[in-house]
C-alpha cells in the first residue's frame, strides 16, 4: 500500500500557481526523488505534504486517512518526518540533546509531560539509536554548534528518524556538502529507503540518478515526467526543459 | 534557559536562610523591603517561565499579579489564607487561560501588542468598573493565617517578620516547582520552542498548547505573588495591573541575566535595592530607573550576571 | 438617537481615527521596516501636544506649532535612530522593550521637569473658534473639520509619496519584505532614518493637532500607544493601507462606544481585537490573508 498519496494538489499565491495538479505517491521501500529548476515548486511541494501550506486544491492521504487538514504537528505524530534546507538546531545543546528532544515528541502524551526527561529510558534509547543510524554516535556528547557542516546535515536527518516515522520526506539534504560528505549521506539515503517511504528534493544530480527509485520531474508547477532514472534520462522532454539548462 | 547545579542551589538554600534570619538582626523597615523584593522575585519568576524558558516576551503579565492581588478584595473577609491564595492563583490562571487563547494566536510582535493590549483591558476592567472598588484601590481585610482549624495571630510588630517568612517560603517553593519542571519532557520541548518553534512542530510537539499550559501556569504563579503583595499591604490598587509593573518585571528579568532560571531573584533584589539606594539621591524614581535601564540594555545586554564573564 | 447627535459622533469618529492613523502608521512602518518595537512612540505623542502648549503659551498661533512638529519630530527621530535604535535593529524583543520602556520614562521626567506635572488646555485657534452648520439642527466645530482636513490631506500626502516616489516604494518593499532591500541593493541605512524620521513626525503633528481637542497632561501618550497597537493588529502589521482602514475602525467604534455605550466603552476594541484575532489573526488587511 501507498505510505503517503497526493492527489492534484495545487497551491497559488494571489495570482501565482507554484504548484500544479501535481499527482504523487510513496511507496515504503521506495526512494521517489523530486527534481527540477529552481522556482518549480519543489520546496512548496513538500512544505504542503508537511502540513505548513494548505492546498489551494487537493488531498493528501496517508496510509487510509484523508490528513489534508491536518496541522503540521499532527501529521509528524502520525508518521511524517521532514528534515529542513536550513539547519535548525539547539545549538548550545549537545548533539545527543538534540536528537533525544526529537525523540520526546513521539512520547509526549499530556500525562507524560511531567516525567523526568533524565529518567525516560525510551527516547533517550531512541536518539542513540537514530545517532547511530546516521553515524553521529561518536560525536553524541558534543555541542550542536560545534559539529561541520555535514554532520549538521546529518543530525538533521537524525532528529527526523528519531521521530520514527514511516515517510520521510528530506528538502535538499546534500545541500553545501562537499564530495565526500555527500557521499556520505547518498549512502545514508539508500539504506533509509529500505525501512522509509522517503521523498528527497535534490538538486544534485549524480546522486540523484544513483539513489532514486523513481524520479518525477516538475517545471514551472506541473508534473512534466515521472518513472525510474534510465527512462527520465532517456525522455527528449526532460533534457530541453530541464537538464538542458542545469548542464 | 539553564537550571544551577547543585552547588549554585547550595548557595541558594544558604541565601534562603540568611534571610529567614533577618528579623534578629533587621528593623521591621528593612524586613518590608526584603518581603517587597521577595515578591518581586516571585512575580518576575513568574514571567522567567514565559520569557526565558518559552520565549515569549508577555507585556501583560501584570493583570495576573493584579487579579491575583484583587482576589483578596473579591473574596468574602476572613477566609483562611489557605482558601484565598489558591483561589488567587486559580482567578489569575484562568484569566491568563483567555487572554492566553487569544494572545498566543499570534507571535513575536503581535504577542507583545495583544498581551499589551489584554493586559490594559484587565486594568480597565478593574480600574472603570465597580468590581475593582475605584480607581484610587481599595483596602482589603488581610486572609487568616489559619493551619488546620490553628489561626495564628501575630502582633502588629511581629507581622513584617511572619510576611517575611511567608514570602521566602513561597518563592523558595514557586522556584523548585520551576526548577523541577525544567526538567521534565515539557520543560524541554517549552526551551525547544524558544530555539525553534517551527522545528518543534515538524517532530510532532503541539507547541500551541504547550506555550497556552505555560501561560497559564506563569499566571498563576504572577497570581501568587499578588495574593502575596496584597497580605502585605492590606491594600490594593489597578496600578497593580498597569503595563508599566509588568515591564519592571522584564527589566529585573534583564537585569540578572535570560540565560538562568535563578536570574529574575537576582534581578528583583538588584532592582528593589537600586530603587531604595537612589531615594538617597533624588526623588525622582523613574529617571533613575529610565537611566539604569538604558545603562543596562547599552552596556550589560546580559545583565547584572553577564558582568563576572 | 436623534441624527444631529449620531452625525456628530461619527464625525468625531473619524477624526479620532484619523489621528491614529497618523500614530499607527509610523509605529507599523517603523517595525515592518526595521523590526524594531517602539514603546515610545505614544510619548512622542505626548511631545507634539506638549509643543503645542508651549507654543500657544507663549502667544504664538497653533498653525506655527504643526510645521514645529513636525519639523522638531523628525529631527528628533533622526537623533533617536542614528544615536540608539540604529543598534537594536538585531537584539531581540527584550531589549527592545526595555529600551523604549526606559525612553517613556526619559520623556516624561523631562517633561515633569520642564513643565510640571499639571492638567493644561490648549486653546482652540481664535480663527477657528466656531461652529459650521451642517444641516438644520447640526453644526460642527471648525477646527474639528480642520483637524480632518489636515489629517486627510496628510495621509493622502503619504500614500502619494509611498506609490509615486522611489523612496517610497522602497520603504514598501522593505516593509513588506525587509530582505528585498538587500536583494534590491536599495541604501538600507537611509531608509531606516527617512522612515524613523517620518514616523516620529507623524506622530508629534497628531499630538499637536490633539492637543487643543483634549487638554495636555501626563502619561496622555500612553493610552493611545495602547489604542495604537489595537490599530496595528487589527489592521495587520507592516501594512499603511491596513493602518488606515484599521485606525478608521478603531476609532469609530471607540467613539460610538463611549457615546452609546458608556458603561462597557473601555472593553470596546478589545473586545473587537479578540474577535479579529480569532478570524483573522493576520489582521483584518494583511494580505493573503
Amino acid at each position: 500500500m501507498n505510505a503517503l498519496e497526493a492527489e492534484g494538489l495545487t497551491r497559488r499565491f494571489g495570482g501565482l500557481t507554484a504548484v500544479a495538479d501535481v499527482s504523487l505517491s510513496l511507496a515504503l521501500g521506495e526512494l521517489h526523488a523530486v527534481i527540477g529548476p529552481n522556482g518549480a515548486g519543489k520546496s512548496t511541494l513538500v512544505n504542503l505534504l508537511a502540513g505548513e501550506l494548505r492546498p489551494s486544491a487537493g488531498r493528501i492521504r496517508l496510509g487510509a486517512e484523508d490528513i489534508t487538514a491536518w496541522p503540521v504537528f499532527r501529521r509528524a505524530r502520525a508518521g511524517i518526518g521532514r528534515s529542513f534546507q536550513r539547519t535548525n538546531l539547539l545549538r548550545e545543546a549537545t548533539v545527543f540533546e538534540n536528537a533525544r528532544l526529537a525523540a520526546q515528541a513521539a512520547v509526549f502524551a499530556p500525562r507524560r509531560w511531567l516525567r523526568a526527561a533524565a529518567r525516560d529510558a525510551e527516547p533517550i534509547e531512541r536518539a542513540g539509536l537514530a545517532l547511530d543510524r546516521v553515524g553521529l554516535a561518536a560525536r553524541a556528547a558534543l555541542p550542536a554548534g560545534s559539529l561541520s557542516h555535514g554532520e549538521m546535515r546529518l543530525l538533521e536527518i537524525a532528529m527526523a528518524l528519531a521521530t520514527r516515522p514511516a515517510v520521510l520526506l528530506l528538502d535538499e539534504p546534500l545541500a553545501g556538502l562537499g564530495p565526500e560528505e555527500g557521499e556520505r549521506v547518498a549512502a545514508l539515503l539508500r539504506g533509509l529507503a529500505r525501512d522509509h517511504a522517503v521523498l528527497l528534493v535534490e538538486h544534485d544530480m549524480d546522486v540523484v540518478f544513483a539513489v532514486a527509485d523513481v524520479l518525477t520531474v516538475m517545471v514551472d508547477g506541473r508534473v512534466l515526467e515521472r518513472g525510474p532514472p534510465s527512462a527520465i534520462r532517456a525522455s527528449a522532454a526532460v533534457r530541453d526543459a530541464y537538464l538542458g539548462h542545469a548542464a | 534557559m539553564i537550571v544551577a547545579g547543585r552547588r549554585g542551589h547550595l548557595l541558594m538554600a544558604l541565601a534562603a536562610v540568611a534571610i529567614a534570619c533577618l528579623p534578629l538582626v533587621a528593623s521591621n523597615y528593612h524586613l518590608q523591603l526584603a518581603s517587597t523584593a521577595l515578591v518581586a522575585a516571585i512575580f518576575a519568576l513568574s514571567l522567567q517561565l514565559l520569557v526565558g524558558a518559552g520565549g515569549m516576551v508577555s507585556l501583560g503579565h501584570a493583570a495576573f499579579f493584579g487579579i491575583g492581588a484583587y482576589a483578596v478584595h473579591l473574596l468574602p473577609p476572613g477566609l483562611s489564607v489557605l482558601l484565598t491564595l489558591p483561589a488567587a492563583a486559580g482567578l489569575a490562571g484562568a484569566a491568563a487561560l483567555l487572554v492566553g487563547a487569544m494572545a498566543l494566536r499570534t507571535r513575536g510582535f503581535f504577542f507583545l501588542m495583544t498581551t499589551l493590549a489584554f493586559g490594559q483591558m484587565l486594568f480597565f476592567v478593574f480600574h472603570d468598573t465597580p468590581l475593582g472598588g475605584g480607581k484610587d484601590g481599595v483596602f482589603v481585610t488581610r486572609p487568616a493565617l489559619e493551619l488546620l482549624g490553628f489561626v495564628i495571630d501575630v502582633p502588629r510588630r511581629d507581622r513584617p517578620a511572619m510576611l517575611l517568612w511567608l514570602n521566602l517560603g513561597l518563592l523558595v517553593a514557586v522556584y523548585a516547582l520551576l526548577a523541577a519542571l525544567m526538567g521534565t519532557l515539557f520543560g524541554h520541548a517549552l526551551r525547544g520552542i524558544r530555539a525553534n518553534e517551527d522545528r518543534m512542530r515538524a517532530l510532532g510537539y503541539d507547541t500551541g498548547r504547550i506555550k497556552l499550559v505555560a501561560f497559564v501556569l506563569a499566571g498563576a504563579l504572577a497570581g501568587i505573588a499578588g495574593h502575596a503583595q496584597a497580605m502585605a499591604d492590606a491594600f490594593v490598587n489597578p496600578e497593580m495591573l498597569a503595563w508599566h509593573h509588568g515591564a519592571e518585571a522584564l527589566l529585573m528579568i534583564l537585569l540578572g541575566g535570560l540565560g538562568a532560571l535563578h536570574g529574575p531573584i537576582l534581578g528583583a533584589f538588584a532592582f528593589v535595592g537600586l530603587g531604595e539606594a537612589s531615594t538617597l539621591i533624588t526623588e525622582r524614581q523613574r529617571l533613575v530607573e529610565g537611566l539604569v535601564i538604558l545603562a543596562v540594555v547599552l552596556a550589560l545586554p546580559r545583565g547584572l550576571a553577564g558582568l563576572g564573564r | 438617537m436623534d441624527f444631529p447627535g449620531l452625525a456628530a459622533q461619527l464625525l468625531n469618529g473619524v477624526q479620532h481615527g484619523l489621528l491614529l492613523f497618523l500614530i499607527s502608521s509610523g509605529l507599523t512602518l517603523i517595525f515592518g521596516v526595521m523590526g524594531v518595537i517602539n514603546l515610545a512612540h505614544g510619548s512622542l505623542f505626548m511631545l507634539g501636544a506638549y509643543l503645542a502648549f508651549v507654543v500657544t503659551g507663549m502667544g504664538a498661533p497653533l498653525w506655527l506649532a504643526l510645521p514645529a512638529a513636525m519639523l522638531g519630530g523628525a529631527l528628533l527621530g533622526a537623533v533617536l535612530e542614528r544615536g540608539l535604535f540604529r543598534r537594536f535593529y538585531t537584539r531581540d524583543h527584550l531589549d527592545q522593550v526595555l529600551l523604549t520602556f526606559a525612553l517613556i520614562l526619559l520623556f516624561e521626567e523631562a517633561r515633569s521637569l520642564l513643565l510640571g506635572n499639571d492638567f493644561h488646555s490648549v486653546p482652540v485657534p481664535a480663527l477657528l473658534d466656531f461652529s459650521i452648520p451642517v444641516t438644520e439642527g447640526f453644526a460642527y466645530s471648525a477646527y474639528r473639520f480642520a483637524v480632518l482636513a489636515v489629517c486627510i490631506l496628510v495621509a493622502g500626502l503619504m500614500f502619494l509619496g509611498l506609490e509615486r516616489t522611489r523612496l517610497g516604494s522602497a520603504v514598501r518593499a522593505a516593509a513588506e519584505k525587509p530582505e528585498m532591500v538587500q536583494l534590491l541593493g536599495l541604501d538600507a541605512r537611509r531608509i531606516h532614518l527617512v522612515v524613523f524620521a517620518l514616523g516620529t513626525a507623524l506622530a508629534m503633528l497628531a499630538g499637536a493637532l490633539a492637543a487643543p481637542l483634549l487638554s495636555v497632561y501626563p502619561n496622555m501618550g500612553d493610552g493611545f500607544l495602547i489604542i495604537s497597537f489595537v490599530v496595528v493588529v487589527v489592521g495587520g502589521v507592516g501594512s499603511v493601507a491596513g493602518a488606515f482602514w484599521g485606525a478608521l475602525l478603531i476609532g469609530l467604534v471607540d467613539t460610538l462606544g463611549k457615546a452609546y455605550l458608556p458603561e462597557v466603552a473601555g472593553l470596546s476594541i478589545y473586545v473587537l481585537m479578540a474577535g479579529v484575532l480569532l478570524w483573522r489573526p493576520a489582521g483584518l488587511f494583511a494580505r493573503g490573508a
